[in-house]
């Protein structure tokens, strides 16, 4: 789960981690009282959307005039920001970020996340602070800094001191080494201790007055541990999630909106992406990923129906279902009455392979509904792919 | 002969009064498999299906001298019962739960570095050796015994591959199913050293998907260790970036992780790489030359 800015921010300074002083603003009138009581020589207003490349697309504002705080704000509320992460559509602006700016001397990057090669989590850091690590990445692979923390002891000293000296702070300014151990110390004691997937500040800058200060904050945690921490429950902005994966989830079913025209159905995670693969060779795009679980029932399939049709750019459907412990027969029941309590008026393939798949496609067959049932896997794709364009 | 697990491989189920657990305990048990033990803690004397029941997998494994476990225990719970199980002296942890938190895997890996315990998943369909014994939730009747050894990151996709090379009378030695999620216990390179050992195997499938560079690291030592053909399927060529495909560990982070590059690191490799999943079994035939 992602969070914003503000939030991360919140998460950073409950950890001891320096974040600016800042505020999440709504509305103009609480950018101009916020404005008025904070005391700086510089106001930042950010854009508050899940998606980087914020200050590219024009989400970040700076201003030394306290005067013009509430027409930025104003400028940026329900504007629609389109980043690289965004995707063309963009995301709407509904809330801010106001904070005090900082005399930046240096700036780094630094990271925390799982390493799955190791098994450990690990800090990334670079003296290339507000780049995209992974353009730096690319480009000079020895400037990005790797120091894996042994999950049996917690972090320690020598890894602070293995990253500070590769970055050159000693160097550079004597008075930050220890506040950076500090802060890696937090860092990773909130990592585990909240089940963060990510943390990342991009920059860390060493401010003109010899602090380390978390300009930039993004945190993101583990889906499977929110279980664990309901104050992280919090933080779900639904505005920054697709409505129809939304209601996917609330069926326990794992959808990801795609950009084509074939809706797929499918038991299984591999044999979802497989089956969008096998979409795509026969000459069409999949409208999207659902697998509704290895242990799919009738109730799954309607749901699944119902979720395909709320896309208005679907015009096929291909239903795969590998039928191990699942029964054939009882998934084509199950595609039936969802089809017939639905009302499907687009081509249907459904394939059917495993445990009583013959007497599946005889049951589709006898239904009477325009649901085909097709037994190989590449000849089913080829008929949806078909019967789609026909209908074009 | 097959790899790590035979009709001699005795089975401990922990969280086998559950539902899932009990179901797949008894499915195992029909196959052939030796399935002499279950654990659910408090449940010690109860039986399932003629199977007794302990209160922790140590008394398990003292009274019935189990080897193997089975992992069906809820998320929250499943890094202790693994742990559980290494501290019993089980040699072989299967572990089929899907969502433990990344975290609780990260401290179990560092405490499992180092012993004699192999650990299997989690988040996967388990492991069979065809006609011998089957230890996970994999519908057993696909399964031939015959010369193809399978190690695959996904449950339902690994069904189709194997059923294609049932269907072609190929068959398969061991099937593997490694597991979706960003950590797991026993990756490719080990399975695959397995099977270039094991007599039985001819050739390799590997299923990989989106998402980390294990496949990219198993490329590496195929291309130096591995002489029977290996074919390969990636998942997910039209997934797109930064999002999760269902398993945990299918995301393309950073522009990392592409079914692409892995696709082309592998046939560098001198892995035959088919594109269309329908395909897996008449490319190993062809790489057979049967």
């Amino acid at each position: 789960m992602n969070i914003h800015e503000f939030q991360a921010k919140q998460v950073f300074a409950q950890f001891g981690i320096p974040v600016p002083k800042g505020k999440e603003i709504k509305n103009v009138r609480a950018a101009e009282k916020w404005a008025a009581a904070l005391e700086t020589s510089v106001y930042v207003v950010k854009a508050q959307i899940h998606a980087g490349g914020r200050g590219k697309a024009g989400g970040v504002k700076i201003t030394k005039n306290r005067e013009e705080v509430p027409g930025l704000a104003q400028e940026l509320i329900g504007k629609t920001l389109v980043t690289h992460q965004t995707g063309p559509k963009g995301r709407k602006v509904r809330r801010l970020l106001i904070e005090e700016g900082a005399g930046i001397a240096k700036e780094l990057y630094l990271s925390l996340l799982v390493d799955r090669d190791s098994g450990c989590p690990t800090f990334i850091a670079s003296t290339e602070g507000g780049m995209d690590i992974e353009e730096v990445a690319e480009q000079t692979q020895e400037k990005v800094l790797k120091e894996s923390i042994d999950p049996a002891v917690g972090f320690q000293a020598h890894n602070g001191r293995n990253l500070a000296f590769a970055l050159g702070l000693p160097d550079f300014e004597p008075a930050v080494v220890k506040p950076f151990f500090q802060m890696l110390d937090n860092l990773y004691r909130l990592f585990m201790e909240k089940n963060a997937a990510m943390l990342e500040i991009n920059p860390l800058v060493i401010t003109t007055d010899k602090r380390l200060v978390a300009l930039d904050g993004k945190v993101s945690f583990d889906d499977s541990a929110l279980y664990r921490h309901p104050d992280v429950q919090k933080f779900r902005d639904l505005h920054e999630e697709d409505s129809m994966e939304i209601e996917a989830g609330k069926h326990n079913l794992n959808y990801v909106k795609l950009d084509g025209d074939i809706g797929c159905m499918v038991n299984g995670a591999g044999l979802a992406m497989a089956t969008m693969d096998v979409i795509k060779l026969a000459g069409s795009e999949p409208a999207n990923f659902l697998d509704v679980g290895g242990g799919a029932t009738k109730e799954t399939v309607a749901a699944g129906f119902r979720i395909l049709l709320k896309d208005k750019k679907v015009k096929g459907i291909f239903i795969n279902i590998f039928g191990g412990i699942v029964r054939c027969e009882r998934i084509a029941h199950g595609v039936i009455e969802a089809a017939k309590e639905v009302g499907i008026k687009l081509p249907v393939v459904v394939r059917l392979q495993g445990t009583n798949a013959e007497e599946g496609r005889k049951l589709l067959a006898e239904s009477g509904l325009k649901v085909e049932g097709v037994a190989d896997l590449w000849e089913a794709a080829q008929r949806i792919v078909a019967l789609r364009k026909k209908k074009k | 002969m097959s790899i790590l697990v035979n009709k001699n491989t005795r089975v401990v189920v922990q969280g086998i009064t559950g539902k899932e657990g009990s179901f797949h305990a008894t499915q195992c048990k029909a196959y052939g498999t030796q399935v002499v033990a279950g654990v659910t803690p408090g449940k010690a004397g109860q039986e399932v299906e003629g199977i007794p029941v302990f209160n922790t997998v140590q008394d398990a494994v003292k009274k019935t001298e189990a080897t193997t476990s089975l992992i069906f225990v809820p998320p929250p719970f499943a890094a202790d019962a693994i742990l559980e199980a290494a501290e019993a002296g089980i040699w072989l942890i299967i572990c089929i739960s899907e969502g433990i938190p990344v975290n609780d895997m990260v401290k179990v890996k560092r405490a499992l570095h180092g012993r004699a315990t192999r650990l299997i998943g989690p988040n996967c369909p388990g492991i069979i050796t065809a006609d011998e014994c089957k230890i996970g939730i994999m519908p057993g009747f696909i399964h031939k015994k015959g010369k193809v050894g399978v190690i695959s990151r996904s449950g339902t996709l690994t069904y189709e591959a194997v059923n294609q090379l049932t269907n072609l009378g190929l068959g398969e030695t061991t099937c593997v199913g490694i597991g979706g999620d960003p950590i797991i216990g026993t990756g490719y390179i080990d399975l695959l050293q397995m099977f270039e050992e094991d007599p039985e195997t001819e050739a390799v499938v590997m299923i990989g998907e989106i998402g980390g560079d294990a496949e990219e690291k198993a490329a590496a030592f195929i291309k130096e260790h591995v002489t029977k053909p290996v074919i390969s399927f990636i998942a997910g060529i039209t997934a797109p970036p930064g999002r999760r495909m269902g398993h945990a560990g299918a995301i393309i982070t950073g522009g990392k992780g592409t079914a692409a590059e892995k696709m082309a690191t592998l046939e560098a490799a001198g892995v035959r790489v088919v594109k269309n999943p329908a395909e897996i079994g008449v490319a190993v035939q062809a790489a057979l030359g049967v």
